[in-house]
């Protein structure tokens, strides 16, 4: 992939507090039209990132801009990108459909027909046809995410963050999920930023990658995951090679 | 874009062109009776996902009515996308809206009825075989926990059972003073608080109070440990849930609600005194020995006898709706709100019961 620049982080420092960072004077670019991973072992500040990404939280140190945006964080009015969180954060309390229906609901004109039309395609194209009326809890873990990414996807945005989308499923829906992804990312042009530990995932579906360090707080590695795998270091080899560091 | 004997898609269409795109097919729907409707997307640049899926329903909408619509025309670039929206195969038939009749609804609702009345048969009988199963035998029952649980449940509820309660003996007798004072009976309004607070009024604020407060929170607790699973972990360790959980929450309020419901019965009296006093003109002592002559023994246990039942009532109510949640937040939620309806009906139908069986007992 070699699409410009669509989001810049520039010397970006994370953690809880000065006293407990995770990460120190990062720096990376996400190309247009890739699927960008974040790797790195539990704990080690991905999420933290992610959220920092989206404009949740804020950086310690440094500067993030996305294109068309700016410095992410909360502004108000329609969002440009869309945002898989690693539960589904699907609202208990509506169904399926209601939940895709929102942001449509809240930032289109849209009559209601033409609404419920989107809703279903939206959720055809994830695979969860039959599931518009049905609530959340009584969806599995798998077909959340799903119909997280049908709502994420819901104001075609041209930019997807993903936490995790394939923790915690079984290996044939993880795989199924990393098809989507992939699908999904090259036929509609989206750009994704990905959170994810899943070697699979990384080596199916992940274009380039940063991998995160907690002990040296660093970006410890970055670039397409077969480049990665060939890596002289260490830690680098543990991760890729499902090695106990101490052995 | 522009229409013809068929419809041309020109240049980028996007989501901010959704409105504009959706009013005109559909009054190109309408306009069109039979034939063919092609949507040509030679001069299309970009398609999104939101206008395709306009389309595919735009030829879904024609084929009900038996007008052939093709997408044709689409470059290299837009085919990946018109056949990731299915705008390539031939139209699904619209699934109809599934009408249920108002007799299957009501059918449905009774259904529901019986088998949440089933399950609580089942629930309350599973506890009194765990019951008698404690009693033969060694059953970890988490006993310490009742303090706890007594503490929560009525020394916390003290203050607002007090303020209620006095505020309902108050009331009580602002409204029985107008018809007092015509027959100038205001002494009487010791034997009116006196009674009905005690038999009634005492029993049942206190319940309500119980299960807004206790049953509610019975359920929520419950309820977390069952979508967190660990109910399903404390089974899975031996335990059986219904002793361990519920017998302490059971014995909790049937010890916490007597003692509340006389703390209630005695301000509520109180509260009908500071009526009397001062606007009935009934001396303190009189009001006291009026209270003495009209107010039986028995008038203070069958309250004290009610306010167990109400207490046993609202645990094992709040409990078992704890153990009948599902879903996640929005299940504890549910079995919350059903908490404090069911106990709200079974303290009015138990108050019921108690009536008629005192009234045989000539009590």
């Amino acid at each position: 992939m070699t699409g410009r620049s669509i989001l810049h982080a520039s010397d970006v420092s994370i953690g809880w507090s000065r006293d407990e960072v995770l990460l120190e004077h990062a720096s990376f670019d996400v190309h247009e039209g890739e699927i960008f991973g974040i790797l790195g072992k539990s704990a080690c500040g991905k999420t933290t990132l992610l959220r920092i990404l989206i404009g949740l939280e804020q950086p310690l140190e440094g500067q993030i801009s996305i294109e068309g945006i700016g410095a992410p964080g909360f502004h108000p009015g329609r969002p440009s990108f869309g945002v898989m969180f690693q539960q589904g954060a699907l609202f208990g309390s509506m169904t399926v459909g209601q939940n895709v229906a929102l942001p449509l609901q809240r930032w289109t004109d849209l009559p209601s027909d033409a609404i419920r039309t989107m809703v279903e395609a939206k959720l055809a194209l994830v695979g969860l046809e039959g599931a518009v009326h049905q609530l959340p809890s009584t969806l599995s873990g798998g077909m959340r995410k799903r119909a997280a990414i049908a709502r994420a996807m819901a104001l075609e945005p041209s930019l997807l963050f993903l936490d995790e989308p394939s923790s915690g499923l079984d290996p044939v829906t993880s795989a199924e999920l990393d098809r989507l992804i992939t699908t999904l990312a090259r036929v509609l042009g989206l750009t994704v930023v990905l959170v994810t530990h899943e070697l699979g995932s990384i080596h199916n579906i992940v274009d380039r990658c940063v991998m995160l360090d907690r002990e040296s707080k660093s970006i410890l590695a970055s670039g397409a995951p077969r480049d990665l795998r060939s890596s002289p270091l260490a830690r680098v080899q543990h991760f890729f090679n499902r090695e106990p560091e101490a052995a | 874009m522009r229409t013809g004997a068929g419809l041309k898609l020109v240049g980028e269409l996007r989501m901010v062109h959704a409105t504009s795109v959706w009013r005109t097919l559909r009054s190109l729907a309408d306009e069109r009776a039979e034939g063919t409707l092609d949507i040509d997307l030679t001069d299309a640049v970009i398609v999104d996902g939101a206008i395709m899926s306009l389309l595919v329903e735009l030829r879904a909408t024609l084929s009900a009515r038996n007008i052939s619509s093709e997408i044709v025309g689409a470059s290299e670039r837009l085919k990946p996308i018109v056949h990731l929206y299915r705008g390539d195969e031939p139209p699904r038939p619209r699934a109809k809206p599934v009408q249920t009749r108002a007799i299957t609804r009501l059918g449905a609702a009774m259904q529901r009825l019986f088998e949440s009345l089933r399950r609580l048969m089942i629930f309350l009988g599973e506890t009194v075989a765990a019951v008698r199963g404690f009693f033969g035998g060694p059953a970890p029952v988490n006993w310490r926990e009742i303090p706890f649980l007594a503490s929560r449940a009525g020394a916390d509820g003290i203050p607002i059972v007090l303020l209620l309660n006095f505020l309902v003996g108050f009331v009580m007798a602002f409204q029985s003073a107008r018809q007092l004072k015509l027959y100038g009976a205001n002494i009487y309004v010791a034997d009116v608080v006196g009674i009905s607070v005690m038999r009634e009024l005492a029993p049942l604020m206190t319940a309500i109070i119980m299960s807004g407060r206790s049953g509610a929170a019975f359920a929520a607790e419950l309820g977390s440990m069952r979508v967190s699973e660990e109910i399903d972990a404390l089974k899975t360790m031996g335990f059986a849930p219904g002793p361990y959980l519920i017998l302490p929450r059971v014995v909790a309020l049937a010890l916490v609600a007597p003692v509340l419901t006389l703390l209630g019965g005695v301000v509520g009296v109180a509260g009908g005194a500071a009526v009397a006093v001062s606007s009935l003109g009934v001396s303190a002592r009189g009001y006291q020995a009026e209270l003495q002559t009209a107010l039986a023994p028995s008038d203070v246990w069958t309250g004290l006898v009610k306010s167990v039942a109400f207490g046993i009532a609202i645990a094992f109510i709040g409990c078992q709706q704890g153990f009948a949640t599902r879903g996640a937040a929005e299940g504890v939620g549910r079995s919350t709100t059903t908490t404090v309806v069911s106990c709200l009906f079974a303290i009015v139908v138990l108050d019921t019961l108690f009536t008629l069986f005192f009234q045989t007992l000539g009590k």
